[in-house]
């Protein structure tokens, strides 16, 4: 068990980078807590499989130190920096039984046969396959040889990290469901650090205490499911957290006012910063109906269960606001309120205003 | 309601057809012989089972049988690890993979006879480069025309050259088909590299390795061009594998019965070792 530092890391797959866009990854520089559950969130080929793959050792950083405690492991192989890791795709020792799966990294850690019976037992247990134990892993269906993958990664009780890279791709969504709750219910066991990989949000959101936001190789947002949902620090956080995204739009800064299509917009504090592309970020939840404020025209309502998404132009920019009760027509013409706590300034799609004292 | 069409045999008549005459007539042709005498005018008398009879009692018939067993096993036990070590040990991308493919190909490429005449020259004592190269510089006595033993290790020694790369291409086949998943897995779950092969790369490779084998079984035991270009089954017999035996019988001494008889029993023997290696190389899967 450790806290695991990332420090001034890069990574690029080609020999002679030169641009920032040769690098996989730029610049990061990340503490993970010992005991948390983390997870990593972000679009597919942001580079999240290379920050694990180099956290594990199967990657070797091109610039950065990574220290397990203090301890420089940069240069360790993963069998020496005591991790696990489960990927994408089930990876199962085909002429092996389940058992022999389960108990293949403790063998080759020449634990002995005792505690490995042992843990075996409370793992199958622990992932509903005791009835498996004894038949061919290639006999097995895909989630059902996942399960085994992810149970290889769990067996092992004296890990750093415990690390998921997207393992429920295969999984059918009722059993998804179920798993990630048993991971879940897994970690508040053993207080392993975990850190699980994904590209859904409600995915990260369920699983993770704090969720580390990635795009284009650069980590965006470190925070809890309900501060990137309540303050995000980039457009981009704002636009894939929440169904759906925030609205990001154009804005005009003069004179120390923002103004939105020509009108005055209220923003939660003082507007830091200068220069740049300005953009205001206010989520649909905080955006309603009202007597007065921007003029705008129904262009689409969607009713989506418990409220309904009404899409309304103002002048050129689509405004989506979530609305319960009574709904607009479409093409009628209403007003929208922004909250003023909740809308903000962003600069060059970074949060650029004061939060609320 | 299920409509019957049986108009789908028309379109399976010409390969009936095709089989027939390249498999079916030959071998009942041979058949026909086994079980009969000639000499010659075409006047045939019933034979029975007296030809087979007499070859499977024949000390000469078992030696070659023997020499063949010998000579496939050996050549067996070498090149199906020396391929997988060589496919092991290429490149698994990069610019070098067209390099060693292509290599690896040459061998096969070149016709069985032409294959037993470069050795053949290669070999000769005071001609050939290799015969020159051990008897006149490293002053090892060899001479594959007069030694039995240089003679065996020579047609060994040329089979490994011209088929390794079969088990090669068919091994590399299976390698390069490995996710990189299943390496970073061995590497996270601490197995060393023996445990890597034994459970990752060969069960991976087992399928094309079945192949390989009964391949080289069957080209292996039946093979005759090479040896008889290069030794002539000598010196005395002692290369003489089956199927060089068989053509001496046949249109040496033209005895056609037991000729067709030794025939079918090489066949049968043939047939059935490939069957059980078949069958023992899949019989985990089917459980
Ligand atoms: N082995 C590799 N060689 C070259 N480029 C790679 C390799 N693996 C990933 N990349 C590139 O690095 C970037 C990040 O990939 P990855 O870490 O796999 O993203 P993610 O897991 O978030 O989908 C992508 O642009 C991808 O094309
Ligand atoms: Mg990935």
């Amino acid at each position: 068990m450790a806290k695991i530092t990332l420090s001034n890391l890069r990574h690029s797959y080609l020999p002679n980078p030169s641009g920032p866009e040769d690098y996989a990854l730029k610049e990061i520089d990340l503490d993970w807590q010992d005991g948390g559950a983390y997870a990593l969130l972000g679009p597919s080929g942001c580079g999240k499989s290379t920050l694990l793959n180099i956290i594990s050792g199967l990657l070797t950083p091109s610039e950065g130190r990574i220290l397990f405690d203090d301890r420089d492991v940069t240069d360790l192989p993963p069998d020496q920096r005591n991790i696990a890791q489960v990927f994408q795709f089930p990876v199962i020792y085909d002429t092996m039984t389940v058992r022999d799966n389960l108990a293949f990294p403790l063998r080759n850690r020449g634990v002995h046969e005792g505690r490995i019976a042992e843990r075996v037992a409370e793992i199958a247990q622990m992932l509903e396959v005791e009835e498996m134990l004894d038949i061919r892993a290639s006999h097995l269906s895909p989630d059902n040889k996942q399960k085994i993958s992810m149970g290889r990664g769990l067996v092992r009780d004296d890990v750093n990290v415990v690390m998921f890279d997207e393992p429920l791709t295969v999984i059918d969504p009722h059993l998804k469901w179920k798993l990630r709750s048993k991971l879940k219910e897994l970690h508040q066991r053993v207080r392993a650090t975990m850190i699980y990989v994904t590209h859904d949000q409600t995915e990260a959101l369920t699983f993770a205490d704090q969720v580390v936001v990635m795009q284009d190789g650069e980590i965006v947002q470190i925070g809890t499911p309900v501060e990137l949902f309540e303050r995000p620090q980039h457009t981009f956080v704002g636009h894939f957290i929440g169904s759906p995204g925030m609205n990001v739009l154009p804005a005009e800064e003069s004179d120390g006012a923002v103004r939105f299509q020509g009108r005055q917009v209220a923003l939660e504090g003082a507007v830091t910063g200068q220069g740049g592309t300005t953009q205001i970020g206010v989520r649909p939840e905080f955006v309603s109906l009202a007597d007065a404020g921007l003029p705008a025209r129904v262009h689409k309502v969607s009713d989506v269960g418990r409220h309904a998404v009404v899409e309304a132009m103002v002048g050129d920019t689509a405004v989506k606001a979530i609305v319960e009760g009574e709904l607009p027509e479409q093409g009628a013409e209403i007003h929208l309120a922004f909250r003023p706590d909740h809308t903000r300034l962003y600069r060059d799609g970074w949060l650029s205003t004061e939060a609320r004292t | 309601m299920k409509t019957e069409n049986q108009k789908a045999w028309f379109f399976v008549l010409p390969v009936l057809l095709l089989v027939a005459f390249n498999a079916l007539v030959p071998i009942m042709t041979v058949v026909n012989y086994s079980v009969q005498e000639t000499f010659g005018n075409n006047v045939f008398f019933w034979q029975g089972l007296d030809w087979f009879e007499q070859i499977l009692r024949s000390d000469r018939f078992q030696a070659a049988l023997g020499r063949q067993f010998l000579f496939t096993f050996l050549i067996l036990i070498i090149e199906i690890p020396l391929g997988i070590i060589i496919a092991l040990s290429m490149p698994k991308k990069g610019m070098w993979v067209p390099v060693c493919l292509v290599l690896m190909a040459l061998p096969m490429l070149i016709p069985w006879n032409v294959v037993g005449a470069m050795w053949n020259i290669f070999t000769l004592p005071k001609i050939g480069l290799l015969g020159y190269f051990m008897n006149d510089v490293l002053g090892i006595a060899y001479d594959m025309t007069q030694n039995p033993f240089a003679a065996w290790v020579t047609i060994i020694v040329m089979d490994v050259w011209h088929w390794t790369s079969l088990v090669v291409l068919l091994s590399y086949a299976g390698l390069v088909s490995i996710p990189d998943a299943y390496y970073q897995a061995a590497k996270i779950d601490g197995a060393s590299p023996w445990k890597v092969f034994r459970y990752i790369q060969l069960p991976k490779m087992k399928t094309v390795l079945t192949i390989a084998i009964l391949l080289r079984f069957m080209d292996s035991f039946n093979i005759y061009t090479e040896p008889f270009v290069l030794t002539g089954g000598g010196p005395g017999n002692s290369t003489t594998l089956l199927s060089i035996d068989l053509v001496k019988i046949a249109l040496g001494q033209f005895d056609l019965g037991p000729a067709a008889a030794m025939s079918l029993i090489y066949f049968a023997i043939t047939l059935l070792v490939s069957w059980l290696f078949y069958t023992l190389m899949t019989k985990d899967d089917a459980q």
